[in-house]
């Protein structure tokens, strides 16, 4: 196997820059994706009138639909612009798999948790605060990191919307230099570096939490 | 603007070709299903195995399998290897063969997680109660493993679904092309073609997904109340 290993490190910042552009995207889509999320958990675990069957409807629909055809709608449809499109669409699919996470969180505390929080004096606002949130959260932790990885991952797609990721920088560099193998090589390379740190973290954490949670 | 133009969905030509190419996304989707599903309860009863000869390849090839997105594998095996190794095959080929083995890796962590999971007591009360190995694995382990497997598992085929419009990359002509060269053939008379052709695409994704989505939620309740 011959590789071009001259040409692969030479496109090693074209990669780095995409690779922030990567992140960005990820990152923005992520944390809106979680902001979506959580607020639909909760507007789903108040029991909000009026509210349950909308946000039910969006989970369903983000859920079982696939990015690249959002993006499609959302870009060639609605006209929204690349960059916006991108970090829209991911939160629109992502928010849809984070409430599930907050939801099934919530859910996990007990009854008896609220009802004891309730009966100690604590205001309704304090039992959310103090009593059920944190351990809501906690027990939402290995559900969030998989959603983080997932949509880390989706974001490979938004290049078929003409954003500058690191895919497109591979898709770039084959049609410049023919050199296919070098390309992808390069690709895979930069979603190792991406992509290792952050599943070794989400696997600490779950430990972490698995810890805190059952002991050893 | 973009609410005009609809009559494009009520011409039945492109509704046939539309047909045609979802013919193509379901048949690519169903046989990778089959094949994902087969391979992976292969994989992942020998992943139950505690030897460092079957635990580390395994893990390497479910986390190389993971950490990579689909569509790099799919490049990989469309263009990469084109390339290096001298492979010529089809876009249909090289996405069952894709679809098949990451679904295959997901597949066979399903199973073995779902039998993994069952407490050890169900085997030590087999065992009491004077059951041979076979006996355990049929009568004892299997059925309940299954329970566990089933739901999941459809979760895993509207996941491969959903992963399909990522042929469109690699030439397929599939429900995604087709409406691209229906919107590329009526974008100077129809500029709001483009949403509708979409629009109608992701509702379709979402009827097919909806109902499997639905159908292993239910059997997974059913199945945890017993």
């Amino acid at each position: 196997m011959e590789l071009d290993y001259p040409n692969m490190i030479a496109s090693i910042p074209l990669f780095a820059r995409a690779a922030w552009t990567t992140l960005w995207i990820a990152a923005s889509g992520i944390l809106l994706a979680g902001a979506v999320g959580l607020a639909g958990a909760f507007c789903l675990y108040l029991e909000l009138p009026y509210l349950a069957r909308p946000i039910k409807a969006y989970i369903e629909i983000s859920r079982n639909t696939p990015l690249l055809v959002q993006l499609f709608l959302l870009h060639f449809g609605l006209k929204v612009d690349a960059l916006p499109c991108a970090v829209m669409a991911l939160a629109f699919l992502g928010g849809g798999y984070m409430a599930e996470a907050f939801r099934a969180g919530l859910e996990a505390v007990e009854r008896s948790q609220v009802e004891s929080a309730l009966s100690l004096g604590l205001s309704h606002y304090e039992t959310v605060r103090h009593v059920v949130l944190p351990q809501a959260l906690i027990s939402a932790v290995p559900a969030i990191g998989a959603n983080v990885i997932f949509l880390l991952k989706e974001t490979s797609v938004v290049s078929v919307v003409a954003v500058t990721d690191i895919v497109a920088v591979a898709k770039d560099l084959i049609s410049l230099y023919y050199e296919t193998a070098e390309a992808l090589v390069m690709l895979v390379i930069a979603y190792l570096i991406l992509l290792t740190p952050v599943c070794l973290a989400v696997w600490r954490l779950e430990r972490k939490v698995k810890y805190a949670v059952f002991g050893r | 603007m973009p609410f005009s133009g609809a009559e494009i969905l009520f011409d039945p030509a492109n509704l046939a070709r539309l047909g045609e190419g979802l013919i193509v996304t379901v048949r690519i989707a169903a046989i990778s299903i089959v094949f994902a599903f087969l391979f992976g309860m292969v994989i992942g009863v020998i992943a139950l195995s505690r030897s460092g000869f079957v635990q580390i390849p395994y893990q390497l090839f479910l986390q190389a399998i993971r950490i990579v997105p689909q569509i790099v594998w799919l490049f990989l095996f469309f263009f990469g290897f084109a390339r290096l190794l001298g492979w010529n095959w089809s876009g249909e080929t090289t996405g069952i063969v894709v679809f098949s083995i990451w679904g295959a890796a997901e597949m066979a962590d399903l199973v073995r997680a779902s039998i993994s999971s069952l407490p050890a007591h169900q085997t030590q009360s087999a065992l009491a109660l004077g059951l041979a190995r076979s006996q355990i694995y049929l009568h004892v382990l299997i059925p309940q493993a299954v329970r566990r497997l089933i739901p999941a598992s459809i979760n895993l085929a509207t996941r491969i679904i959903k992963t399909t419009p990522l042929l469109v990359l690699i030439t397929i002509v599939e429900v995604l092309k087709v409406g691209q060269q229906l919107i590329e053939a009526k974008i100077l008379t129809n500029p709001a073609a483009a949403f509708w052709i979409y629009g109608l695409i992701f509702v379709i994704y979402f009827l097919i997904c909806f109902p499997i989505a639905v159908l292993s939620r239910r059997l997974e309740a059913k199945w945890s109340a017993q």
